[in-house]
């Protein structure tokens, strides 16, 4: 049996005024999967990621045609604030907020109403926990968050978007700025989020898409050019401009 | 030294003495008031009502009425002007009307105060039934201050960082909760350091307050908003023009007052803004 | 849902504080025009435009807009001639020479400028410049356009200086750095490359340093002498529009011709300081790309 795509886009193109950005994307996101996109700079991962929870709408220059089903639904008939619970993301810089720690991941659940006080605990507790930052913060709650280091402020990030409850997150290069260290605790984090969670991974470090992800896809200036298994994907690519990536010739 | 370095010698002396020639005064000024002011300046003065038609005791209510008159355009100008500073960075489009309130704020800022006068006098005075009360002086002064505050609170929401609203929009918040929580707590600094800004300025205008509200001579203070009111700067004005046989001591010593609370009211502002220049968090 | 209707409301308010701004400048200028209309009924608009008396209280009452006119434009053509030069200079002086410490401290002192109220000037004008300039040239009284003239320019020296000095401040490094790169020494980078780059800003900051002139109101009311006839020399007595709303406005009895006449005035004024602040934003924008 064929479970429904989480994601599912329908000859999906995106223009940052005129110019064109994505250019006629069909993919499909299976549930519970960890996919990874790869690519050089410039081929429209990014926005690709913004256009599941519409974060692109923010810049005044965006538009796109195409659609985008999420679970079978139509994204543009679901509200931007339902849409940003499901979908979840994680910038390639750590941003934090410059308030404690607590109040960093309770932010989520509080703009969705959740008013109470110990509801809001548990829910930052079991966040953080996810995210693998909890034993090193939990006797730390109320210090600013911008006291953290990048790895730990990552997690954070995540842990945060975990906060609301999503179905699918979002990674955009999100390991970019960190040490080898803090990068693996964040790969960990994505292994053990994957029972619960379905994921989408942009990286530029084609070694993270191959320990991390099960598919890739490979997008080159706007096109998506292969997709399939990662093993397969990376020893036999059937594009020979995704060969070409993947031993370094470019990118 | 060649001839290009004599030439620079000599132009950078001279923009130097023209610079001289223009700070020099404004020191004297500062001087000139506080060496023939302070010597007419006694607890009395400050606290005392006038009599004898001005030529003995105090200027209180005039002080009470200056600050009374700044509260009152603080409350109307601040929620009005910061609001509609949000609307512009956070909620317009770059369409007709946006652009079309933005050079408003532009030719508000422009319109000279004599005629914020007039405005005030034709539909608060007038219109509204206020009578020149301190509720018609305020709010002429609260148009006047409109635009400095919007533009001071559009300047504090722009510096807050974008990502601070990427992160909010991220986890599903809507615009509202977005600017209430993660832009407008941040932009507060700004914010404030202009509206006491603004308000030092309106302290000290007298144009806006002639039909308004200002009373020369009313040895008690006012009892409600309706009422009439002296006010510093009117008073100066008045007793330099109209009054005869005014000492000259008091005359100065009304202008320090004037100028020391307007200074006052700046240093709090400079404090303010270096305070939360120490505090910042990005 | 509370928390949706509250949003809302809130969001609302905020929208109609933007839109009001565009209608207090609609009001103030609807409200000036309904009462100069009532002037024009009976008193005709070319009298009222171009005649050359402004007497308000002879019979029949006389009220051309000429001589306050004329007025003002000498008042503030002196005072830009005065303070342009010396604005512009210190603004080069304080952006381009002074070291970092000394043009902390030229900013405060010009912002302390800044601050002071103009009716503290027109007091120092009457107490101290009024008689200096009676005596230095003689005059029967010191309460002349001068008096005004330089009140004023002392006045517009900080729009001008801050508004020139962020013109300047904001010539793209890259000019100094090619000027430096050929030989050139700072003065004439200065001069030749810096300052022709900033021009829109400059002019725009002399736009609106007019602007200022032209709608100050107390210093000119309190030493220019009040004298309502077309101005001749410098050195008499004259009259600006502004000061003719602030002075006459307590001796007219509300919907008298007078009345509506300084109405009529305060539209001449508001079109006046209109055209010049859209024009010196114009550049302001100029400037800017």
């Amino acid at each position: 049996m064929v479970e429904e795509p989480v994601i599912k886009t329908v000859d999906l193109n995106c223009y940052f005024g005129s110019l064109q950005v994505l250019k006629n994307l069909n993919i499909e996101i299976q549930p519970n999967e960890i996919i990874g996109i790869i690519g050089p700079a410039n081929s429209g991962k990014t926005t690709f990621l913004r256009a599941l929870n519409r974060l692109n709408y923010l810049h005044r220059t965006y538009t796109q045609t195409g659609e985008i089903l999420l679970d079978g639904c139509d994204i543009s008939r679901i509200g931007d604030n339902l849409l940003r619970k499901k979908i979840g993301i994680i910038f390639a810089l750590p941003q934090v907020l410059p308030i404690s720690i607590f109040d960093n991941v309770a932010y989520g659940p509080k703009v969705h109403g959740m008013t109470d006080k110990k509801a809001v605990s548990r829910s930052v507790e079991e966040a953080l926990k996810k995210a693998y930052l909890w034993e090193e913060v939990k006797d730390r709650l109320r210090e600013s968050a911008v006291r953290l280091s990048g790895g730990q402020q990552q997690r954070l990030c995540i842990a945060r978007t975990l906060a609301v409850e999503p179905e699918l997150i979002l990674y955009d290069e999100p390991c970019s700025g960190l040490d080898p260290i803090s990068t693996a605790k964040v790969e960990d984090a994505m292994q053990e989020l994957k029972a619960s969670y379905t994921q989408i991974l942009v990286t530029n470090n084609t070694s993270q898409a191959s320990r991390v992800s099960e598919r890739c896809a490979f997008f080159l200036m706007g096109e998506l050019v292969e997709i399939g298994p990662t093993k397969t994907l990376f020893t036999n690519p059937k594009d020979k401009r995704t060969d070409d990536y993947i031993t370094g010739k470019f990118g | 030294m060649n001839r290009a370095k004599i030439r620079q010698h000599v132009a950078f002396s001279v923009l130097g003495a023209v610079t001289l020639l223009i700070v020099a005064p404004i020191l004297l000024v500062i001087l000139y008031i506080v060496i023939n002011g302070a010597g007419a300046i006694s607890w009395e003065f400050l606290t005392a009502a006038p009599r004898q038609g001005m030529k003995a005791g105090g200027i209180f209510p005039a002080i009470v009425g200056t600050v009374l008159l700044v509260i009152g355009t603080m409350l109307f100008s601040l929620p009005l002007g910061v609001l509609a500073a949000v609307y512009l960075v956070e909620y317009a489009s770059d369409d007709l009307l946006t652009r079309m309130v933005k050079l408003s704020v532009v030719n508000l800022s422009g319109i000279p105060s004599i005629v914020y006068g007039l405005f005030g006098f034709t539909v608060f005075v007038l219109l509204l039934h206020l009578g020149t009360s301190i509720l018609a002086g305020s709010l002429t002064l609260a148009i006047m201050s409109l635009p400095v505050i919007i533009t001071a609170s559009k300047e504090a929401l722009e510096s807050v960082p974008f990502t601070y609203r990427e992160i909010s929009f991220s986890l599903g918040a809507s615009r509202w909760q977005t600017v209430r929580y993660c832009v407008l707590p941040y932009a507060i600094p700004g914010i404030l350091t202009g509206t006491v800004l603004s308000l030092s300025r309106a302290a000290g205008e007298t144009a806006p307050i002639l039909f308004t509200v200002a009373a020369f001579y009313l040895p008690r203070l006012p009892h409600s908003v309706f009422d009439q009111v002296m006010a510093l700067p009117y008073h100066l004005y008045v007793i330099s023009t109209q009054v005869p046989n005014i000492p000259i001591e008091i005359s100065f010593a009304t202008a320090l007052v004037l100028v020391g609370l307007v200074f006052l009211m700046n240093l709090v502002s400079i404090i303010l803004r270096a305070h939360f220049r120490k505090k910042r968090l990005w | 849902m509370p928390r949706k209707i509250s949003e809302f409301v809130i969001e609302l308010c905020i929208k109609l504080s933007g839109y009001a701004v565009i209608v207090f400048v609609f009001l103030v200028f609807l409200f000036l025009l309904r009462d100069s209309l009532s002037l024009f009924r009976h008193y005709p608009l070319r009298d009222f435009l171009f005649g050359k008396e402004w007497l308000p209280i002879s019979d029949p009452p006389k009220f051309g807009v000429i001589p306050l006119l004329l007025g003002s434009i000498y008042v503030t053509i002196w005072a830009i001639l005065i303070c342009v030069p010396l604005g512009v200079g210190a603004a080069m002086f304080i952006s381009e020479v002074a070291p970092k410490p000394l043009k902390h401290v030229l900013k405060s002192l010009v912002e302390i400028l800044a601050s002071i109220p103009s009716v503290v000037l027109g007091f120092l004008g009457i107490i101290w410049l009024g008689p200096v300039l009676r005596n230095v040239f003689g005059l029967a009284t010191g309460m002349c356009g001068l008096a005004g003239s330089l009140l004023l320019a002392f006045m517009a020296l900080p729009t001008i200086i801050s508004i020139s000095e962020d013109a300047l401040a904001g010539v793209p490094r890259t000019y100094r750095e090619a000027a430096f790169g050929l030989g050139a020494t700072r003065w004439q980078t200065l001069w030749r490359i810096i300052l022709p780059s900033a021009s829109s800003g400059i002019l725009a900051a002399v736009m609106l340093g007019v602007g200022r002139v032209v709608g100050e109101t107390m210093v000119v009311m309190m030493v220019t002498g009040n004298a309502p006839v077309m101005p001749g020399s410098i050195l008499k007595p004259l009259r600006t529009l502004t000061a003719t709303i602030a002075g006459e406005m307590g001796e007219t009895v509300g919907g008298s011709e007078h009345y509506f006449a300084l109405f009529a005035v305060g539209l001449v004024l508001f079109a006046i300081t209109f055209s010049i602040n859209f024009i010196a934003d114009l550049f302001l924008r100029k400037a800017r790309k």
